[in-house]
């Protein structure tokens, strides 16, 4: 099987739907054609763009210049994640968690595949490990984000349920315990769905690609599952963690509840 | 049972407090809303950051560590919340050693055993204030710090909450601090009697 290259004139075929859905917007006045253009714009740029960057990546293999890259995608993971919460905590702690946490699980994970599972040679060869990294923060991400969410959210909410069980006795775990475990929940059953899906609802959009790119099918499914594999022990591993480290700050070494630590709500 | 000292507590808003509360006696605290009536009981729990320390007997708040400190010392907020569904799970597990016994303790406030099976969601306002006070002594504290605890009660609710305070007050010989609005309740209960003004602790005047 060959790859059939796309020209610039086969994607103009494709943007015609999408300048043909602007003009329906338009006229049927639902006032989305001036977003929806300008998100096509930008992901046709940024698309490039990072095409041209991995092109120049890819070609060669100097570790300072792909270490940098991997530590510009993670700390802007780490924004984002910090972004997504409607309560985050104050000062550096905000960033830190999400941004420790994901560092911890998604590099180690995509670490674990490079040299163990794939044995890439060397193991930094940036055609593995930039796509690979990528995939991992931007799902791990998520789930991230979800739980640290719901575990300022609900634990702002509980306020007067969390000092009663302190009240009564309890350690600072126990006192939130039944909210660290809704909140790990949130943050796992994203990919725990998509894991039960695959294949069956959904053919995932990394495999479909690979397949269009020419891919006997099984090799991509191998593929497919062992990036899902990874991308569910990241986020897991990754939401523990941040779920950890957020509960804890929750509480001052008298084992107060410290909700001052949390910032106000955002929009 | 052990005296429950307040040794130059001191909170962003409140003033600076030292009060002794000698086994067994019984000390009001009033004041105009919003003076720090509350603030001062959960300073005292260790629930918000403050200065200061806080003995029972001669045991120092800072030497044990703040669980520990909670269980053995009683509050009951105005408000008190309910973490499970059912009433009975919010009691600790032997519940029987409390000095006064559990099933006698319900009795006294007019509940059947049975409701220890109730749901919270279906209490009203007074059952789940009455409740409240069983399952707080139900813990065995060695002191009380109780926040208007019949303040929505109707006159034969108040008194049987009332009695059961005092019987456990004196059946334990512990020290207690009861914040209440209620002028005549204050005195005809009688003990010592103070009103926190412009963060400063003063003695009622007669």
């Amino acid at each position: 099987m060959n790859l059939i290259l796309l020209s610039p004139w086969d994607l103009s075929l494709a943007a015609l739907l999408i300048l043909a859905l602007a003009w329906l917007s338009w006229r049927l006045r639902l006032g989305m054609e001036r977003r929806l253009l300008i998100a096509a714009a930008r992901s046709a740029v940024q698309l490039s763009l990072v095409g041209l960057v991995l092109k120049v990546l890819f070609e060669q293999t100097q570790p300072l210049f792909i270490a940098s890259m991997a530590l510009v995608m993670l700390s802007v993971a780490g924004w984002e994640v910090m972004q997504r919460q409607r309560r985050r905590f104050s000062g550096p702690w905000g960033y830190g968690i999400g941004a420790l946490s994901m560092f911890l699980s998604a590099f180690s994970v995509t670490l674990f595949a490079l040299t163990i599972v794939i044995g890439v040679e060397p193991w930094y060869q940036p055609q593995y490990l930039i796509p690979l990294l990528g995939m991992l923060l931007g799902n791990t991400m998520n789930g991230i984000a979800l739980a640290l969410d719901q575990l300022s959210r609900q634990a702002w909410e509980s306020r007067a349920r969390i000092e009663a069980r302190l009240l009564s006795g309890a350690r600072w775990s126990e006192a939130i315990g039944e909210i660290r475990r809704e909140a790990l929940r949130s943050g796992l059953i994203p990919i725990i769905n998509a894991m039960a899906s695959a294949g069956v609802v959904s053919l995932p959009g990394m495999m479909t690609g690979q397949i269009l790119a020419g891919s006997p099918p099984l090799e991509a499914a191998k593929y497919q599952l062992l990036i899902m594999f990874l991308i569910a022990a990241g986020t897991g591993f990754g939401a523990l963690n941040a779920v950890w480290l957020g509960s804890r700050r929750l509480f001052d070494e008298r084992e107060r509840l410290r909700l001052d630590r949390l910032s106000g709500p955002r929009q | 049972m052990a005296e429950l000292r307040l040794d130059a507590l001191q909170h962003p808003l409140l003033g600076v407090i030292t009060l002794s509360i000698a086994p067994g006696e019984r000390v009001f605290l009033s004041g105009p809303s919003g003076a720090g009536k509350s603030l001062l009981l959960r300073a005292i729990a260790d629930l918000d950051p403050h200065r200061g320390e806080v003995w029972l007997g001669d045991e120092a708040r800072s030497r044990m560590s703040a669980h520990r400190w909670r269980r053995r010392l009683g509050l009951l907020p105005a408000e008190p919340a309910w973490w499970a569904d059912r009433v009975g799970e919010h009691l600790p597990p032997a519940s029987e050693a409390a000095p006064l016994g559990l099933e006698n303790m319900l009795a006294r406030l007019g509940f059947e055993p049975e409701a220890l099976d109730w749901t919270v969601a279906r209490l009203s306002t007074g059952e789940r204030q009455r409740l409240a006070l069983v399952r707080l002594l139900a813990q065995a504290p060695e002191a009380l710090l109780l926040d208007e605890p019949t303040a929505n009660l109707d006159p034969r609710n108040r008194a049987q909450v009332e009695a059961l305070i005092e019987d456990y007050r004196a059946a334990r010989h512990c020290p207690l601090l009861w914040v209440s609005h209620d002028a005549e309740q204050r005195a005809r209960l009688g003990g010592r009697r103070f009103v926190i003004n412009a963060e400063r602790l003063e003695p009622e005047e007669p």
